[in-house]
C-alpha cells in the first residue's frame, strides 16, 4: 500500500485538457503585497516545449514555481492536465536552479537521482529494484555513470546540473519546468541536455524551459512567453538577443 | 589494567550510568548529526535551556522531573518551529529570546525554594544519580530516537538538502522540522541528567561535527559520531570515578577532544593531496 505525502488524492488527467493552462494569473512575492506576476496567460499543449524568456527578474521563475505549487496563487488559475495544482504532484518534475539546493549535504549523486523516485514511493516504502533501474538508466543516459557514488559537492557545475535533470527524468514526469537548465554549463553537459530534451519531446513530454539560452529559439521551441517585470510582453522587434545580451551567440 | 578498567562497574550505580552513558550517547549523537548538517546547533542548545522551568516546577510540585522535562521541551520544540514560520522576526533572534527568557524564570523559580546544590545538578548534570526507572525512560526514547530516525531517514535527508524537491512531490518541509524538533526535545531531556542543561548541546553537535570532518557518507557519519559519543560517556565515567571530577564536563571534554583529533586527521589528510579528488 502506498501513503503518498500529499493528503490529496491523485487525479486522472482530463481527457483534451492542455498539459499546461494558466489563466490570468497573479502571484506575489512570498511577504509582500507586491506582484511578481501580472495577469499572465499560458498554454502548453501535450507534448509542446515552450520557452519563457525574460531579463532576470521579469518573473519566469517565479512563473515556473507557481505551476510547481511552490508559491500561492493569489488570483487567476493553473491546470496541468486539467487539474489544479497538486492534484498529481508524480505528473509534474521540477528542475530549480542549482543555488537552490545544500550542495554539502553528506548524499551521493546516485541517491539524490533516486530522491526523484520518492514522489512514486510515499511514506515508509523503500525503493524497489525498479526503482533502482530507474535511476542508473537516467544516471548512464546523462553520461553520469562512472560518477555515480560521489558525494554531490564533488560534481562540477555541469555535472550537478545533469545530475538534477537526472532526477526529474527518473520521476518520469509528463510536464517538465525547467529553470535555466543550460546557465552557466560546460559544452559537454549543453550536448547532453540538447538531446535529452529532444527524446523528452519524442516521448510526447510537455516541457517549459525559463532560459537566457537564445540562441536557436525558433528550432527548439513551439511557443515562447516573453515575460517583462511580471508581465507578458511582446516579441521584441530586435531578435531579443542583441538587445539585452549584446553577442549572446 | 583489566582490573583497572573493571573495577568502577562492581557499583550497581555505576553500571546504571555506564548504561545512561551509553544509551544518551547513541541518541544524542544520531540526532546530532542532522541537527549539524541542518544548522540547528542553536535551536538544540536552545531547546536544553528552556525546558529547565518545567524540571524546576515538576521538581517544586514533586512531580516526575522527566515529565516536566518533557512537556517544556515540545512546547519550546513546536512554538520554535511555529515562531520560525513567521517573518516578523528572524529565527535566531526569537529563538535568543525565548531560551535565556525560560532559562531565568527556571533559575528564579529554583533560588526561591532550593538549595544550590540541586541546582548544580541540573545545571551540569549527574550521570552517577541516575536511577533505574531514569534509566528505563532513557532506553525508551533511544529506541524511539532510531526508529524514528530510521523510518523517516529518506524525509529526513530529503528536506534536509532540498527541502524545494520535496514542497514539489507534496512532502511538507516543515512537518519533517517538527518531527525533529519534537525528537531533539526527547533527547535533550534524557541528556540531561547526564551532562546538564548547559553541556547538553554538546553531546547533539560535538561528536557529529567530529564526524562531519572525517567523512561525507550520512551512514558513516552517524556511526562515527555515535562511536565518539559512547567512548566520551565512558571516559567521563572513568574520570569522575577515578578523579573524582564532574562527569559531565568531562564528557563533555572527551567529545572536544575527538572534534580537535577529527580537526588535525582532516588538515593531514587534506594538506599534501590537495588536488587529488577521492
Amino acid at each position: 500500500m502506498m501513503l503518498p505525502y500529499s493528503n490529496r488524492r491523485h487525479l486522472n488527467p482530463v481527457a483534451d485538457a492542455l498539459a499546461l493552462e494558466v489563466r490570468d494569473l497573479n502571484v506575489e512575492y512570498p511577504g509582500s503585497r507586491r506582484l511578481a506576476l501580472h495577469h499572465v496567460n499560458l498554454r502548453a499543449p501535450r507534448g509542446a516545449r515552450v520557452a519563457l524568456v525574460g531579463a532576470n527578474g521579469a518573473g519566469k521563475s517565479t512563473l515556473l514555481k507557481a505551476v510547481a505549487g511552490l508559491l500561492p496563487v493569489s488570483h487567476g488559475t493553473i491546470a496541468i492536465y486539467g487539474n489544479p495544482v497538486g492534484a498529481c504532484h508524480h505528473r509534474v518534475a521540477y528542475l530549480p536552479q542549482r543555488g537552490e539546493i545544500d550542495w554539502r549535504f553528506p548524499i551521493v549523486l546516485r541517491r539524490l537521482v533516486l530522491t526523484g523516485r520518492y514522489v512514486h514511493l510515499g511514506w515508509f516504502r523503500r525503493p524497489s529494484h525498479r526503482d533502482e533501474a530507474i535511476v542508473e538508466a537516467v544516471i548512464d543516459q546523462l553520461g553520469l555513470t562512472a560518477l555515480m557514488n560521489r558525494q554531490i559537492g564533488q560534481l562540477s557545475g555541469g555535472q550537478q546540473q545533469r545530475a538534477l535533470l537526472a532526477r526529474a527524468l527518473a520521476q518520469e514526469a509528463d510536464l517538465l519546468l525547467f529553470d535555466e537548465p543550460l546557465n552557466a554549463v560546460d559544452a559537454t553537459t549543453r550536448a547532453i541536455i540538447s538531446q535529452v530534451l529532444t527524446a523528452l519531446q519524442h516521448q510526447g513530454k510537455t516541457i517549459v524551459t525559463a532560459t537566457h539560452d537564445l540562441g536557436r529559439l525558433d528550432s527548439d521551441f513551439d511557443s515562447i512567453l516573453y515575460l517583462e517585470e511580471g508581465c507578458e510582453a511582446p516579441p521584441p522587434v530586435r531578435p531579443f538577443a542583441e538587445m539585452s545580451l549584446g553577442a549572446a551567440r | 589494567m583489566i582490573e583497572w578498567l573493571m573495577a568502577p562497574f562492581q557499583y550497581s550505580f555505576m553500571q546504571t550510568a555506564l548504561l545512561a552513558a551509553v544509551l544518551i550517547g547513541v541518541a544524542c549523537a544520531s540526532i546530532g548529526v542532522y541537527v549539524v548538517l541542518r544548522r540547528m546547533a542553536f535551536i538544540g542548545d536552545a531547546l536544553a535551556h528552556t525546558v529547565l522551568p518545567g524540571v524546576v516546577i515538576a521538581y517544586l510540585n514533586s512531580w516526575s522531573l522527566f515529565g516536566g522535562a518533557l512537556i517544556a521541551g515540545v512546547i519550546t520544540a513546536l512554538g520554535i518551529g511555529w515562531l520560525s514560520r513567521r517573518e516578523e522576526i528572524r529565527e535566531d533572534t526569537a529563538i535568543g529570546v525565548m531560551f535565556t527568557g525560560m532559562f531565568a524564570l527556571g533559575i528564579l523559580l529554583i533560588s526561591t525554594v532550593r538549595s544550590f546544590r540541586d541546582l548544580t545538578h541540573i545545571l551540569f548534570g549527574n550521570i552517577l544519580g541516575v536511577t533505574p526507572s531514569d534509566l528505563g525512560l532513557i532506553a525508551l526514547i533511544t529506541m524511539a530516537v532510531l526508529v524514528l530516525l530510521a523510518l523517516f531517514h529518506k524525509e529526513l535527508e530529503l528536506t534536509s538538502f532540498d527541502p524545494i524537491h520535496a514542497e514539489v512531490i507534496g512532502l511538507k518541509a516543515s512537518r519533517l522540522r517538527y518531527l525533529l524538533l519534537v525528537l531533539l526535545a526527547f533527547t535533550v531531556v534524557s541528556s540531561i541528567q547526564v551532562v546538564g542543561v548547559v553541556m547538553t548541546s554538546a553531546l547533539l553537535v560535538t561528536p557529529a561535527a567530529a564526524a562531519s570532518l572525517l567523512t561525507n557518507r550520512l551512514r558513516p557519519m552517524m556511526g562515527l559520531a555515535v562511536f565518539f559519543a559512547v567512548t566520551s560517556g565512558m571516559i567521563g565515567l572513568y574520570a569522575s570515578f577515578y578523579a573524582d571530577v564532574s562527569s559531565g564536563a568531562a564528557i563533555v571534554l572527551a567529545c572536544t577532544g575527538f572534534f580537535a583529533l577529527a580537526w588535525i586527521i582532516n588538515v593531514i589528510r587534506r594538506r599534501p593531496l590537495d588536488t587529488r579528488e577521492e
